[in-house]
């Protein structure tokens, strides 16, 4: 008999209701971190996610160092050296677009509802899952390094090198992340949220400095992939990788994170707010 | 209803509009603290669009309403603090397991790590869902998960609990379990609003109810006064052949008024102002050569209640009032 297991114990009910105080509110650094918390268990559970967003960039930086290294180059391996600094921009960006679409699954679910109606500080669940998402970043970016390694890619700053140019890479998509959320909010289903974010950051990322030296590249285009953010991100991350640092642009790509950040959260508020 | 009695919510003239569609249009709650109110209504009436405007979920356009003395809109989060959302509208996190969703709640409402898995633990084994704790909730059974759901709205005992639709797409054991939770919660103190779409529910928890259709209160009272405004005693009349109840119904319809149509294809019923107009309408019967097999006059249940409210029945969509004829071609 399994009734003793799967019934609910009328008594014991009564005495879990009876038996509660209501304790203070959380603080708004709780409440976020317990979001955080939320956020590392799903990576727990369902790590599969992790592979949508570290296999595409895998795929890129292998076709793109074999297939078209050598002609773009010379070789594969000067190639590799520097496209590599481009490619972890472009897996960890990549992955922000997963924030919004996790934040338009959960209001798909009701569950939001829940975190809606409990008194805790309103950007909490936003903050927190966000918190949980960097720790998705820090597994992608770490991943392309890695792999990179293997094929031969040594940073010249070493270790540091590249922890630096991850840091530089993770904050950026914590700015970034906020204007997935805008589109998490008001599209209808993941999917949507899926393609259009990656409608906006695919071609984005093709037109920066990501994949070829945009010296080739005639006037007007290369105008524009010289102000793009991610070529700027890109150059900053291969000069904290070649031990280098190009200051301008490290201090450029944190500015852009900051008025990202500052545009996009307080619509995110606003709208997760009225859902 | 006791003149004095405190108020757990206390809606005046609320309203709701989605583009052109009014959702609530003018809705007036009163809801006496430490009973089950229930809201009845057909899908689309608007109960749970009042439900997230009293939780404070969505903003009413116009209107006000208190919860626990707190002003929906100014006071939200003095409400938030003391109500808790379940059923259709507050789910839990499936890709969590039933544990992990306990304790996230239990830490997002200022419990300590500890004091938040001890909870987490203790209604889990409350509840019966102790041998699933590690399991992800979307392997949960519909009784189980409904059960989590209720248990996490009660991981700190709420004032005031809206119970939306809590039974729906349960079967009858996890249905009767989940009304015990009910009426445990009452028993503790705690006020419950109660949506619901089914007669019985309404029936067998709620001390008072409001019919509501088309964003409006219809109809408001116990049970039993609903029932008795509607008239004495609802007469139920078996036929011998299934066959006739079109020309049953005709008769009935001609002597006592809107009839309602059984799911037994026999059975057919119309409310009756008094008994005596009952025992004509069965002699008008019987003139007309349709045989019996049994008859009786009983207490009118809320779904001849709505009918006789609304002109339908409670499980049609709203919009048309089907004439007999439609109902039964």
């Amino acid at each position: 008999m399994t009734t003793l297991t799967t019934d609910a114990d009328t008594a014991a009910v009564r005495r879990a209701i009876a038996g509660t105080e209501r304790p203070p509110r959380p603080g708004p650094l709780q409440a976020a971190l317990t979001f955080g918390w939320r956020g590392m268990l799903k990576v727990k559970h369902v790590p599969e996610q992790l592979l949508d967003v570290t296999v595409t960039p895998v795929m890129f930086l292998l076709m793109f160092t074999y297939l078209f290294g050598g002609a773009i180059a010379g070789s594969t391996s000067a190639y590799l050296d520097y496209t590599l600094p481009g490619l972890l921009v472009m897996s960890v960006l990549f992955t922000t677009v997963y924030s919004g679409v996790a934040l338009n699954t959960d209001l798909t679910k009701g569950v939001v509802d829940r975190f809606r109606s409990l008194p805790i500080w309103r950007p909490a669940p936003l903050l927190g899952s966000l918190l949980g998402d960097s720790v998705r970043y820090v597994v992608a970016g770490t991943v392309i390094i890695v792999v990179g390694v293997l094929l031969g890619y040594r940073p010249d700053a070493g270790v540091s090198g590249a922890v630096a140019a991850l840091a530089l890479v993770v904050v950026f998509s914590f700015g970034l992340s906020w204007a997935f959320s805008v589109l998490g909010l008001l599209l209808r289903s993941p999917n949507a949220v899926m393609n259009a974010g990656f409608m906006g950051i695919f071609p984005l990322t093709f037109l920066s400095n990501v994949f070829v030296d945009p010296a080739t590249l005639p006037g007007p285009l290369q105008a524009f992939v010289d102000v793009n953010p991610i070529s700027i991100l890109a150059t900053a991350s291969r000069s904290l990788m070649a031990g280098e640092p190009d200051v301008p642009a490290i201090l450029v790509s944190l500015a852009v994170a900051a008025a990202l950040a500052l545009v996009f959260l307080p619509i995110t508020t606003r709208l997760y707010r009225s859902r | 209803m006791p003149l004095h009695a405190p108020l757990a919510v206390e809606a005046t003239a609320l309203t709701k509009s989605y583009g052109a569609t009014t959702a609530v249009d003018g809705l007036d709650l009163a809801v006496p603290a430490g009973t089950v109110y229930g809201v009845l209504g057909p899908n689309g009436a608007g109960k749970t669009t009042t439900i997230r405007m009293l939780a404070t979920l969505i903003r009413p356009d116009s209107g006000s309403a208190r919860v626990l003395g707190h002003d929906v809109v100014t006071e939200a989060d003095a409400v938030r603090a003391e109500v808790s959302l379940t059923g259709q509208l507050a789910s839990v996190d499936e890709e969590l397991t039933g544990r992990e969703n306990l304790v996230l709640l239990g830490r997002l409402l200022g419990l300590s790590r500890a004091g938040a898995r001890a909870r987490a633990d203790e209604l889990l084994e409350a509840f019966g869902i102790a041998t699933a704790a590690g399991r992800l909730v979307k392997h949960y059974s519909g009784g189980m998960r409904r059960r989590l759901d209720i248990a996490a709205s009660i991981v700190v005992t709420p004032r005031l609990m809206f119970l939306d639709e809590p039974t729906t797409g349960l079967d009858p054991r996890s249905r009767n379990q989940v009304w015990e939770i009910a009426r445990a919660l009452v028993a503790g103190g705690t006020t419950i609003l109660l949506c619901t779409q089914y007669l019985e529910e309404a029936d067998q928890l709620a001390d008072g109810i409001a019919v509501i259709d088309h964003g409006r209160v219809i109809a408001e009272g116990t049970p039993a006064q609903l029932k008795a405004s509607v008239g004495t005693g609802a007469l139920h009349v078996r036929l011998l052949d299934p066959d006739r109840r079109p020309d049953a119904a005709g008769v009935l319809e001609r002597a006592l008024g809107p009839v309602s149509l059984q799911p037994d294809p026999a059975v057919l019923s119309a409310t009756c102002p008094d008994p005596a107009r009952a025992a004509a309408a069965v002699a008008e019967l019987a003139r007309t050569g349709i045989g019996l097999a049994h008859f009786s006059l009983d207490q009118p249940s809320l779904d001849e209640v709505f009918l006789a409210l609304t002109g339908r029945g409670a499980e049609e969509p709203p919009g048309s009032a089907p004439t007999f004829e439609e109902q039964t071609s």
